[in-house]
């Protein structure tokens, strides 16, 4: 029961925000979240937004994977 | 960065496959995941044709509703019987056979059982329905449990007299510390991503202190479980057991500290009964004193009958992994998602049913 959705904060009225998850908006209880901002990506289990996703921290694994990616290319190069 | 397409993508799955077979050589190694999203999630994109020969991926008791033990849910069918009680529950609870029914077949029978999202769609009923009482039916981890714990505050809050939680909630690490403390080897963990990012990496410090074993919390995406496969296999084979965070993006050291506050508010720390494992110490969740008033195991006085397990049903080994679906006699035949025997087989995030959906 570990299933929780990144969706984007859309707008927010006190403990609760409207969220987007697949051009649908839906209201979501973020009390959990120290400062929640429009136009940041939050976690969303049954109703509630458990975590904000770090997109500087989001940056840098996508970067790994782009160079991990990449260096598999280069080896498929060199090897055929 | 929409954060669900930038980690599935084929070409960089094949690169980490790559890397994995690297990382891995020719160790033979046996790594567990212990989350029920996890087990669905390897199952549907297919993730276990992509490791080499020798890494044995299997499931542990990751699934909360599987490894709820069949006396809860007959004590929440004994309560759902009870006149002007509305049962609040999640979807893959309705399925669970109990000793002699389901919450499904008694709605069937004609009990007023609901499926909800969410505590906060209970609380809605409760508020519109205030001659009934609202029992929600609180299974999950450390994910789910502030969520419950947040609709208990709110009741209270609100000052609702007909909101009752019959709690089953179980906390992750000391099942971790059941399963090191078993004989079968476990070389690696893939560890929950959202109960850490709830909990925190540091939440398990203490137990790999103790346990040093190869582990990486892990995000859902394919290229996120992949990674932390490649991690641990590298940590395997080089004998350099760690606790690695493979998925900051969400889970931090600390966790969520107000998540974690609201926890502790309103649970303490009991002795729980896992379908497959029996009793592990301060793994489950009671509702305190204090909100003894939501408590739906004090406010029904209810007869339950007696638990008899269903015969041949193997939930047990599949939870701690000595079993794979296909080893029980019952997989496929007399088990099966439309007649369930067992737990494993009807939830949502159950290994038997990840296995017969996707056959892998």
């Amino acid at each position: 029961m570990c299933l929780a959705v990144p969706m984007r904060i859309e707008s927010i009225e006190g403990d609760s925000a409207v969220v987007d998850v697949a051009g649908t908006g839906r209201s979501v209880n973020i009390a959990f979240l120290d400062d929640a901002r429009i136009g940041e990506y939050v976690l969303v289990h049954a109703g509630f937004a458990i975590k904000k996703i770090d997109e500087d921290e989001a940056m840098e694994t996508a970067r790994l994977l782009n160079e991990m990616a990449a260096l598999a290319k280069g080896e498929l190069i060199a090897e055929s | 960065m929409k954060h669900i397409t930038e980690y599935r993508d084929r070409e960089k799955s094949a690169a980490i496959a790559r890397a994995i077979a690297d990382a891995a050589g020719a160790t033979p190694m046996t790594i567990m995941e212990v989350c029920g999203t996890h087990t669905m999630a390897i199952a549907k994109f297919g993730l276990r044709g992509l490791l080499p020969k020798n890494i044995n991926l299997i499931s542990g008791p990751g699934c909360p509703v599987c490894v709820t033990p069949n006396e809860y849910l007959d004590h929440a069918i004994a309560i759902a019987r009870r006149p002007s009680v509305i049962t609040c529950t999640f979807g893959d609870m309705m399925k669970v056979p109990g000793s002699s029914t389901s919450l499904e077949g008694e709605r069937a029978a004609g009990r007023d059982i609901r499926i909800v999202y969410s505590t906060l769609d209970a609380l809605d009923i409760a508020r519109k329905c205030p001659d009934k009482k609202i029992v929600f039916l609180g299974v999950g981890f450390e994910t789910t449990a502030p969520t419950i714990a947040a609709s208990i505050l709110m009741a209270a809050d609100e000052n609702l007299r007909n909101y009752f939680v019959l709690s089953a909630n179980k906390v992750v690490p000391p099942a971790l510390a059941a399963l090191l403390a078993m004989p079968a080897k476990i070389d690696g963990f893939i560890l929950p991503g959202h109960v850490s990012a709830v909990i925190g990496s540091d939440s398990y410090r203490q137990l790999f202190g103790m346990h040093p074993v190869a582990c990486a919390i892990a995000g859902f995406e394919p290229l996120d479980i992949l990674d932390a496969i490649r991690e641990i296999a590298l940590q395997i084979s080089s004998g350099n057991p760690r606790l690695h965070n493979s998925y900051r993006r969400a889970v931090t050291a600390s966790g969520n500290a107000k998540a974690k506050a609201i926890m502790g508010t309103v649970f303490e720390p009991c002795d729980a009964n896992w379908r497959g494992i029996g009793m592990i110490p301060d793994s489950g969740m009671n509702i305190r004193d204090a909100y003894s008033r939501f408590d739906a195991a004090c406010a029904f006085d209810v007869e339950v009958e007696d638990t008899t397990q269903p015969e041949g049903c193997r939930c047990g080994d599949i939870l701690t992994g000595r079993i794979r679906p296909a080893d029980c006699a019952l997989f496929g035949s007399s088990c099966t998602p439309a007649s369930p025997v067992g737990a494993c087989m009807v939830s949502g995030e159950g290994t038997c049913a990840a296995h017969y959906r996707y056959g892998i």
